[in-house]
């Protein structure tokens, strides 16, 4: 009997899997909406999606509400742009002042999770002097990635097995996961990200 | 007690098999093949598996029997984040068309997310681009008609003609797949529609965007006599995946699940 309830079960996931919140309605009914539970339309903490970090553990971007975001998306095996976008992070990085750094979280997403495993993220935060715990490297499944390439107007195309065409741009988040700066190119100069990061955090 | 679980499990299996027949019934099978698009990895050809797609663009009525089932994608209810202030901007109400709207044109003033969503709901996803152009390639008699003088022709002067987005799905020809309204009607949304790496300055046509994108001297347009494809892929690197836009409706597509039961990879990078 009980092999008819998980088959049925199962049957019911495969024909309910696109509805994403089905609860709604009796979440928000259930317990009350404290102000600091509250994401406004435009927050990334909308969307639903579930990384993987740099020591494997599965992270929901939920999880970062709160802090301010600084993102960038890249690839490890990158050889031409990367290493200046990432020249360009831990310079904004080395920027923030010692006492501001617990509010702000500089966050690599990769664009080939194929190839960008947890451990070769974490070799690649290590190589390159980002493993203490205010970076954090993301991989998702190839359509989360899509999407939140989406949310962050970057562009991206695989151009061979290796490499991919990618747009260079920095984005800023504010606590509530709000879009609140952008920085496009390479060797610009970093400090109105800066002073925004600062502003955000004070 | 055998009887009835053979039944059950009849019913069980015959459950889902129903249910793809049915999404499959209003689709058209492309057979995929390689091809050298406008604008695609190093511009070089790539390869296509088989897809169906489907035969018309999603409708408002369709649309409007999603958004009674998915709530959270009423215009009144929708996230901004999902979808800007333009959304569904026609439609007389959350849950009525009215009048300025003809139920079955393509629905249009959809964002990304939401004709991404409306398809997983289906049991289909998006096309990808280089699903969407090779089938776009198609003219009435050839699967690749972009030679023929008059196939450009034809989108061009559509992209001239005004509120084609009122006018029926089925309303223009019907293609070598036997899809129809690939051009005549309305643009459409593809999955990776943020793979196009064309910038203000390259739009401009100077060279200086080599900081603004890694591996730029890999984009170049193939064919630039194919100037109505140039204008769909400069039209998506324009827009972003909130924006809805009058003209700018969407359909879906599938992969085709070969004998392993495995499915093929949607799209492979031919070198």
């Amino acid at each position: 009997m009980r092999i008819y309830k998980i088959l049925t079960i199962s049957l019911f996931i495969f024909f309910a899997a696109c509805k994403d919140k089905p609860k709604e309605k009796e979440t928000a009914a259930a317990h009350k909406v404290t102000p600091s539970d509250k994401i406004s339309d435009m927050s990334i903490y909308n969307l639903p999606s579930v990384w993987t970090d740099q020591d494997g553990k599965e992270i929901e971007l939920k999880k970062l509400k709160g802090k301010v975001l600084v993102m960038v998306m890249f690839y490890t095996s990158c050889k031409i742009a990367c290493p200046r976008l990432v020249a360009d992070m831990r310079n904004i990085e080395k920027q923030v002042p010692q006492e501001d750094k617990e509010k702000v979280k500089f966050i690599m997403i990769s664009i080939d999770p194929e190839t960008d495993t947890p451990e070769r993220l974490k070799t690649y935060a290590q190589e390159n002097q980002m493993d203490s715990d205010k970076w954090l490297f993301l991989r998702g499944s190839q359509e989360d990635t899509r999407e939140f390439a989406a949310v962050l107007a970057v562009s991206y195309k695989q151009i061979s097995p290796m490499d991919f065409s990618h747009s260079n741009i920095i984005s800023v988040f504010n606590q509530g996961g709000e879009l609140a700066y952008q920085q496009e190119g390479l060797g610009v100069n970093n400090k109105n990200a800066i002073d925004k990061i600062l502003e955000l955090a004070n | 007690m055998p009887v009835k679980l053979t039944s059950y499990f009849l019913l069980l299996f015959a459950l889902p098999w129903v249910a793809i027949w049915a999404q499959e019934d209003q689709m058209a099978k492309v057979k995929g093949g390689v091809y050298t698009p406008l604008y695609g990895a190093d511009s070089t050809a790539v390869g296509v598996s088989d897809f169906y797609m489907d035969l018309y663009p999603v409708t408002n009525s369709e649309y409007l029997a999603f958004v009674n089932d998915h709530p959270e994608w009423k215009k009144s209810r929708v996230k901004k984040l999902f979808a800007d202030g333009l959304y569904l901007r026609n439609w007389e109400s959350d849950t009525k068309l009215g009048k300025k709207v003809v139920p079955n044109a393509p629905v249009t003033n959809v964002s990304w997310f939401a004709a991404k969503k409306y398809c997983e709901c289906q049991g289909k996803r998006l096309p990808t681009m280089d699903e969407w152009e090779f089938a776009a390639r198609a003219d009435e008699t050839m699967a690749d008609a972009r030679n023929k003088p008059g196939y450009n022709k034809y989108i061009l002067g559509w992209y001239e003609a005004p509120h084609t987005f009122k006018n029926p799905i089925g309303s223009t020809f019907k293609n070598y797949y036997g899809i129809y309204d690939l051009h005549g009607l309305v643009w459409e949304w593809t999955s990776d529609f943020n793979s196009v790496l064309l910038s203000g300055e390259s739009r401009k046509g100077n060279d200086e965007d080599a900081n603004l994108f890694c591996g730029s001297a890999a984009i170049g347009a193939t064919d630039l006599m194919n100037y109505a494809a140039f204008m769909r892929y400069a039209f998506r690197a324009s827009i972003k995946a909130n924006y809805t836009v009058q003209n700018l409706g969407f359909r879906c597509a599938k992969n085709v699940i070969d004998n392993k039961g495995e499915q093929e990879l949607s799209f492979n990078s031919m070198k």
